[in-house]
């Protein structure tokens, strides 16, 4: 099959344009338009750089209003404004190029900066040449069409923290400095001139020390401090205590003219340590790990108001609603609140919120809630409440999204360091009370010794290099992690517990039966008619299957809403529809469940299309396999139509639980884990968020990481979720991996020691082993993550 | 040898100006987004000659 040129998908009506193949209208304007202004550039930095087209496009209009467009803008001054937009559909060298060439699309605009990790776009522009609404318009028209939710109104762009990178930059001048001043007593000279020098030498190398102790080590000791405070000995309690002994004795040392003291190893440690923190620091920034209902609400919607006698429609912000007020809601648009409908033919799916796959009608007068999503046409609604005190919002002033998940978490670099600490003490004690006895001149010399030699650098370096890197392996073949000690508690996990609708099951794929008496041709030709031009969503699939068959379109045809379809023809009358509305009586429970479009032809029940859901491919071998070791549970916010076929899909051990809504599969998380068990929940909408949020490892599985996740530890490519089983498998290894340099990193210090409490230890010693152990435990754990990279042998299907 | 004290100061002047663009480079935001720009730089400017090779390349 033909490939797009543009984007890359499969051509199924192909379009010519210039010798070139495209799959769709939009793909093929989107080239147009880079054609006709030069900008076929992109096409050569990348192959199929676009994105398809397909997607419905967004109504920008909410952008006439002045109010949006200043909170949006974060410059405005006379003759230049400037916007940064987010754009989630930037992923190749050619997005970047054809983004800071926006210029060359439009005069108006005079540059265009794009951070790719972030995904936003810096454009400046003249309000006087363009406005807002045409620049987001241009760049939906080329295929970026930036995401604009009610988050970007609400909150301004966070400061961004760089006190990390100031303090990694003071260690390492201090420390290439201090090395630099100190090479003369490594060696030992002895030198009439350098001899008069050292002294000068020494007091340099202190003053370099200070800014390393107080500035860039700070974070050490307030983090030892409060752990201390709550009787914990973390990793830092150790750190901060080489540090301020290796600065006093230091200090020490060349007041009393007995040494050169250990400025090196100090500034070294400390920049070794923050160089650590930094590579764990860097995680997949650009994807947004804590979003919650305001990434997915709109920021604008139209109000109906009275003027002058007549109604007029405007786009107020979302937040400007009231009660009462009359609000358009289109196709494919969110209700942003709970509400009244006032007209048009309602279907609304509830997905989003509860997780129930099939829309729901309504009718003129009934309520609708906030989160649900109209499919079909225009209606206009009456706010109940403003979007602060609906349904969906207080679902999420719950407090499981407040708290901080990881307060309570230890990771193993916490837990091994209490004995750590306590070890080194002791051994330190014991060396000192030794020598007060044997030789009182070396005791401080052995105590103070032991307390640097010991500092546990090499083990705090263990897992943040081993899971920084696994974390990015994870990355590069789509599984993203929010931070990289979710792969600690990824090992420990021993309950996974499935949403279905999304997760499990294919939303866009559907198997349809029909069981029955076989229809005409003609009753074929006119079902397929009237489903034509029906907006319902079960009408619309099925339509998709049935539209190889002919269309006769019907004489007459009424659309009863919630109900069905009655149509005549001649002298033929047909109805479909529920099973009430042809005048079926449903035999039993499990036939009521299922979702079935039934169809009656002059009042004789001819039979019914089933649908079931199909599940993803390999389901049930990812059970399977987890299964062996780990407790299955499913929670599924539908009835209990599919439970038969999920049985026999499934292994034996699997729990299910049908007609969740979204506070009770928070519950039941919470009860798995008040039996002591930790969880993981693997969710897809917002309906999962509370439970995504409470487990102890929360993966979002989406179809588009960039579009939808709602907050989560970790946000999984759907083209990967069979690789399940085998991610859980590297993460127990990645901690192996931990373990392993932990006791390397403990020969080191056994040699060490050796020094230490024998009272040997000299300035070079502990500047040469120091950096050593690091270094060694830095490559070694490295060599290992990559390693096991390459065991995840797989490839991140091109999306 | 007191000649060290003016090699002394000058390696030290030296280090801190480093030192100071250090600081300033981050505080401007350079290293806020470490990618773009490497991707960035390898772009060509000569747009119009590419075109006209491709549209070669293309016909053949």
């Amino acid at each position: 099959m033909e490939k797009c040129y543009h984007c890359g998908e499969d051509c199924i009506d192909i379009l010519e344009f210039s010798g070139r193949h495209f799959c769709c209208n939009g793909c093929k304007m989107v080239y147009e338009i880079l054609e006709t202004n030069d900008l076929s550039y992109y096409y050569e930095l990348q192959e199929r750089p676009g994105i398809s087209q397909k997607r419905k496009k967004v109504d920008f209009s909410f952008l006439d209003n002045e109010e949006i467009v200043e909170k949006l803008l974060d410059f405005d001054e006379a003759g230049k404004q400037i916007a940064s937009l987010h754009i989630p559909t930037i992923h190749c060298s050619s997005c970047i190029w054809i983004l800071e060439n926006l210029n060359r699309l439009h005069s108006g605009i005079q540059s265009s900066t794009v951070d790719f990790p972030r995904k936003k776009v810096r454009v400046s522009f003249s309000k006087e040449k363009v406005t807002l609404k045409e620049v987001v318009a241009l760049m939906a028209g080329i295929g970026y069409e930036p995401s604009i939710s009610l988050e970007n109104y609400e909150k301004p762009e966070k400061q961004i923290d760089r006190s990390l990178i100031f303090k990694l930059g003071v260690a390492g001048f201090a420390f290439g400095n201090i090395m630099f001043l100190s090479f003369p007593e490594y060696f030992e000279v002895k030198e009439f001139w350098l001899d008069q020098f050292k002294y000068l030498f020494r007091w340099l190398m202190f003053a370099f020390s200070l800014p390393v102790v107080f500035y860039s080590a700070n974070s050490y000791f307030i983090s030892a401090y409060k752990g201390l405070r709550s009787r914990i000995l973390n990793i830092d309690v150790p750190i901060a205590l080489g540090i301020f002994v290796l600065f006093f004795r230091s200090f020490f040392e060349i007041i009393t003219d007995t040494g050169t003291g250990f400025f090196d190893s100090l500034s070294g440690l400390v920049f070794f340590l923050l160089l650590g923190k930094y590579f764990q620091q860097k995680t997949y920034s650009y994807l947004s790990f804590e979003r919650d209902y305001r990434s997915y609400f709109p920021i604008a919607v139209t109000r109906i108001s009275k003027f002058e006698g007549k109604d007029i429609e405007e786009q107020i912000p979302v937040y400007k609603i009231e009660k009462g007020d009359r609000i358009l809601i289109r196709n494919e648009e969110l209700v942003p609140m709970d509400a009244v409908l006032l007209s048009g033919a309602a279907t609304i799916d509830y997905s989003f919120v509860t997780g129930e796959a099939e829309p729901i009608d309504r009718v003129a007068g009934d309520k609708l809630f906030a989160g649900g999503r109209q499919k079909g046409g225009l209606i206009e609604v009456e706010a109940l409440k403003p979007v602060k005190q609906s349904y969906l919002t207080e679902l999420w002033s719950d407090e499981v999204f407040r708290k901080n998940k990881n307060k309570g978490y230890h990771s193993i670099t916490d837990k091994i360091s209490k004995y750590f600490t306590l070890a080194v003490i002791g051994i330190a004690l014991i060396a000192g009370v030794f020598w007060l006895i044997a030789d009182p001149s070396k005791a401080g010399n052995a105590f103070t010794a032991v307390l640097i030699i010991a500092c546990p650098c090499a083990i705090a370096l263990a897992a943040p290099f081993t899971l920084g890197n696994i974390l990015r392996i994870f990355g590069r073949k789509g599984f993203y992690l929010k931070e990289a000690e979710v792969i600690e508690q990824l090992a420990e996990i021993d309950a996974v517990v499935f949403d279905k609708t999304g997760t499990i099951t294919n939303t866009s794929k559907q198997e349809v039966n029909y069981a029955g008496m076989a229809l005409n041709e003609e009753e074929l030709q006119l079902l397929t008619g009237s489903l034509r031009a029906s907006g319902h969503p079960l009408s619309r699939s099925l339509y998709n299957i049935l539209k190889k068959n002919g269309i006769k379109v019907p004489e007459q045809f009424e659309e009863v809403a919630g109900q069905g379809i009655a149509i005549k023809d001649g002298a033929r009358s047909m109805k479909i529809g529920s099973a009430n509305f042809v005048d079926y009586k449903v035999s039993n429970l499990a036939e009521a469940e299922k979702t079935s479009v039934h169809i009656s032809s002059d009042s004789d029940y001819k039979g019914c299309f089933t649908f079931r859901n199909s599940y993803r491919e390999g389901t049930g071998e990812i059970f399977r396999e987890l299964s062996k070791d780990k407790e299955l549970y499913i929670l599924s916010g539908d009835n209990e139509g599919e439970r038969q076929q999920l049985e026999q899909l499934l292994p034996s051990g699997t729990q299910m639980f049908f007609d969740q809504r979204p506070g009770d599969k928070l519950e039941f998380i919470k009860n798995l884990q008040k039996k002591g068990l930790k969880v993981m929940m693997v969710g897809d909408g917002l309906n999962d968020a509370g439970a995504l949020a409470q487990s102890n490892v929360g993966v979002a599985v989406s179809e588009d990481i960039n579009i939808f996740s709602p907050a989560c530890d970790a946000i999984m490519d759907v083209s990967i979720f069979r690789k399940l089983p085998e991610l859980l498998k590297i993460s127990k290894k990645a901690v192996g991996v931990i373990y392993i340099s932990f006791l390397l990193s403990f020969l080191y210090n056994l040699i060490g020691l050796g020094f230490a409490v024998t009272g040997n230890l000299k300035p070079v010693y502990a500047a040469i082993l120091m950096p050593l152990s690091s270094v060694s435990i830095v490559a070694f754990t490295t060599f290992c993550s990559y390693w096991l990279g390459k065991r995840l042998n797989f490839k991140k299907t091109e999306s | 040898m007191n000649i060290i004290y003016l090699l002394l100061a000058v390696s030290l002047v030296v280090a801190l100006i480093f030192f100071v663009a250090f600081i300033f480079s981050v505080k401007s935001g350079q290293y806020d987004d470490v990618y773009t720009p490497s991707v960035r730089m390898l772009f060509d400017d000569e747009v119009k000659t590419k075109k006209k090779e491709t549209s070669k390349k293309s016909n053949q």
